[in-house]
């Protein structure tokens, strides 16, 4: 089976996210990057399915030419063919645009890929769309929030599980369709080293598709209001234990 | 007009549709528009509950495809409506359902959609405010277009009845687009295992690299069964293997609500923080006293956690069984 899977170069902040002078952006000057953690678990979820089913595996992603990093490692994952998709901005609409024209392009070479992947949200906007739009724009069924996969038929459908408060639900789609998983659905292999020298010298697919800004514009970025507070110290090691002791029995939980 | 997606919380109107119906009352008194409300299947009963919000109009989404659960058959029920009733905005919780249909159905109707808002005004471009992140920062924008698609964030609107309830009318709306839809069908439901849900524990007892191992966590799954609590942990205790992603707490795990957080020996990356930092109080117990949870927590004590651990369960235990006595 062909399996196609969008995923996102997000900034890996640890502490307090900085932004940048113009107030637009992220300042990711200092910043490490890292591919989204849904998606990290689609690239491995479309690898282990590949290895099963049989097929070639196929990441894309929209973003700066440095996305090539992110690329690169779904590749050392296992993934056989990298495409960037340079586009910069973060507009959901615009993003989805050019996401869908060149998966349109692929197609019309090669077939339709029976599955494609996305990240349920990508982890520093987070707008909760892009998958949906290029799924409905190819008319194709799309379920989120998956955190499991089963190609029950290659040929005609699949079984998506996704989780909510109450339990499980299972969603029978038909091939070929779409799927936005979240982080759960598998734990991501470490790439191998020989994963990582293949990857480091596969050739990567440029395309530049045209895009319309969509209607929904970003003015600033701010910091949330943080509120202000003393830690109060209940103590150190073990001799803390009585005070916590008493913290527990003042709230009510022991 | 304006049109409220409401969602179905146990048969009443949910609480994030509250909330969501009174920031849509706001907006429609500003644009000096009507409010209208949408709901799938016979759903009549929300009526009442909906005038009281200002609702004038409840539109049924009836017909074979409401009777369960589909994202493309559901979101394109939703567009069509509003293309019928000419409805220039479309309003629902920023839940997990709420968020998709609103995304199929904008993405049918070919205009924007602002997720995960905490206040919009409304104007010829609306202004808003939404999360990124899951809170690690706020975002300004503006939102254009002749449908205006926006869901809200649990929490950040306060649900108010209005004085006097609107009067309100229902009718059926029968979409002809699902018919021939290509879509996903429910098949099958799990309920879930017993415990207490991550989600809504009272309090929850994680732990991050500081536990060292899966061995590790024991103490914390008695200290979580002591206090009546659920067991949460860090990525890094998730991606070694430690605990299921289930337990994970933060951006990409679960958010907490409890009214405390034991966090043992957890850094706090932003993004752990944006999973607990809902949580009424923190407790942090971590060697470093300058971590970032340990700083932003209320209470913590500094030190190992393999020492302070079993001491705090042993005193814990004594104190409950003198209880018990008395
Ligand atoms: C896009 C993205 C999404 C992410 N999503 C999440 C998420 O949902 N949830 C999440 O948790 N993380 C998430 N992360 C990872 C996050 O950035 C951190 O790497 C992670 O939270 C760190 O886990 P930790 O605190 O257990 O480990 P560390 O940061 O290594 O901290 C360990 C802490 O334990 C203390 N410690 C060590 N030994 C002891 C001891 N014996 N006793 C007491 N204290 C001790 C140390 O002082 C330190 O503070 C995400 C990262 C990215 C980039």
């Amino acid at each position: 089976m062909r399996v196609l899977v969008c995923i996102k170069r997000v900034p890996a902040p640890g502490g307090k996210v900085l932004i940048t002078e113009d107030g637009t952006d992220i300042d990711t000057r200092h910043l490490g990057f890292t591919i989204g953690p849904h998606e990290e678990c689609a690239v491995e979820e479309a690898v282990q399915l590949v290895a099963e089913h049989g097929g070639h595996v196929t990441v894309l992603t929209a973003g700066p030419p440095e996305a090539e990093e992110q690329l690169r490692y779904a590749l050392s994952m296992g993934a056989n063919a990298g495409v960037l998709v340079e586009h910069g901005a973060h507009d959901p609409q615009a993003t989805a645009t050019a996401l869908t024209e060149t998966i349109r392009t692929l197609e019309s070479e090669d077939g339709n890929f029976d599955l494609i992947l996305f990240g349920n949200e990508s982890a520093d906007v987070g707008n909760y769309q892009v998958g949906i739009r290029v799924a409905c724009a190819l008319e194709r069924p799309v379920v989120g929030g998956i955190k499991g996969i089963d190609v029950a038929d290659e040929s005609t459908h699949v079984l998506l599980h996704r989780e909510n408060a109450d339990g499980v639900e299972v969603y029978q789609a038909p091939l070929p369709a779409v799927a936005a998983v979240k982080e759960g659905l598998n734990l991501p292999r470490y790439p191998s080293i020989q994963g990582r020298l293949r990857a480091k010298k596969a050739p990567l697919r440029t395309v530049q598709p045209k895009t319309a800004p969509g209607g929904l514009r970003t003015v600033q970025l701010r910091q949330p209001p943080e509120k202000q507070h003393e830690t109060v110290v209940l103590g150190y090691g073990a001799d803390a234990a009585d005070s916590v002791v008493d913290l527990l029995t003042e709230k009510g939980v022991v | 007009m304006l049109l409220v997606l409401v969602e179905d919380d146990s048969g009443a109107v949910s609480g994030g549709s509250q909330e969501a119906l009174t920031l849509a009352h706001g907006l429609a008194t500003d644009l000096n528009v009507p409010v209208h409300a949408a709901a799938f299947g016979t759903r009549g009963e929300f009526a009442a509950t909906l005038g009281a919000y200002g609702v004038s109009t409840l539109h049924l989404l009836e017909g074979p495809f409401a009777d369960a659960y589909s994202p493309e058959c559901w979101g394109a029920a939703l567009a069509e409506l509003v293309r019928h009733i000419g409805a220039i905005g479309v309003i629902a919780a920023a839940s997990e359902w709420g968020n998709e249909v609103l995304a199929h159905a904008s993405a049918r109707t070919g205009e924007a959609f602002a997720s995960n808002c905490v206040t919009v005004d409304a104007g010829q471009q609306w202004s808003l405010t939404r999360v990124r992140g899951g809170g690690m920062l706020l975002e300004d924008a503006e939102l254009a277009g002749a449908v205006k698609f926006v869901s809200l964030t649990p929490g950040a609107v306060e649900p108010a009845e209005l004085p006097i309830p609107q009067q309100i009318t229902t009718d059926s709306f029968v979409p002809e687009s699902t018919d021939t839809l290509v879509h996903s069908t429910i098949v099958d439901r799990k309920s879930r295992g017993a415990g207490v849900a991550l989600s809504t524990a009272r309090v929850v007892v994680s732990g991050g690299r500081g536990v060292g191992s899966a061995e590790g966590f024991e103490s914390l799954e008695e200290l979580a069964e002591l206090l009546g609590g659920a067991v949460g942990c860090s990525r890094v205790a998730t991606n070694s293997g430690w605990r299921p992603h289930s337990d994970q707490v933060g951006l990409t795990g679960t958010k907490i609500a409890a009214d405390l957080y034991i966090a043992c020996g957890i850094s706090g990356a932003t993004q752990h923080w944006v999973g607990c930092m809902g949580a009424k109080s923190i407790l942090a117990i971590n060697t470093d006293p300058e971590a970032p949870l340990v700083t932003r927590a209320d209470y913590a004590v500094i030190g190992d956690v393999h020492q302070v651990l079993p001491a705090i369960l042993e005193r814990a235990r004594a104190r409950k069984q003198v209880q018990g006595v008395a």
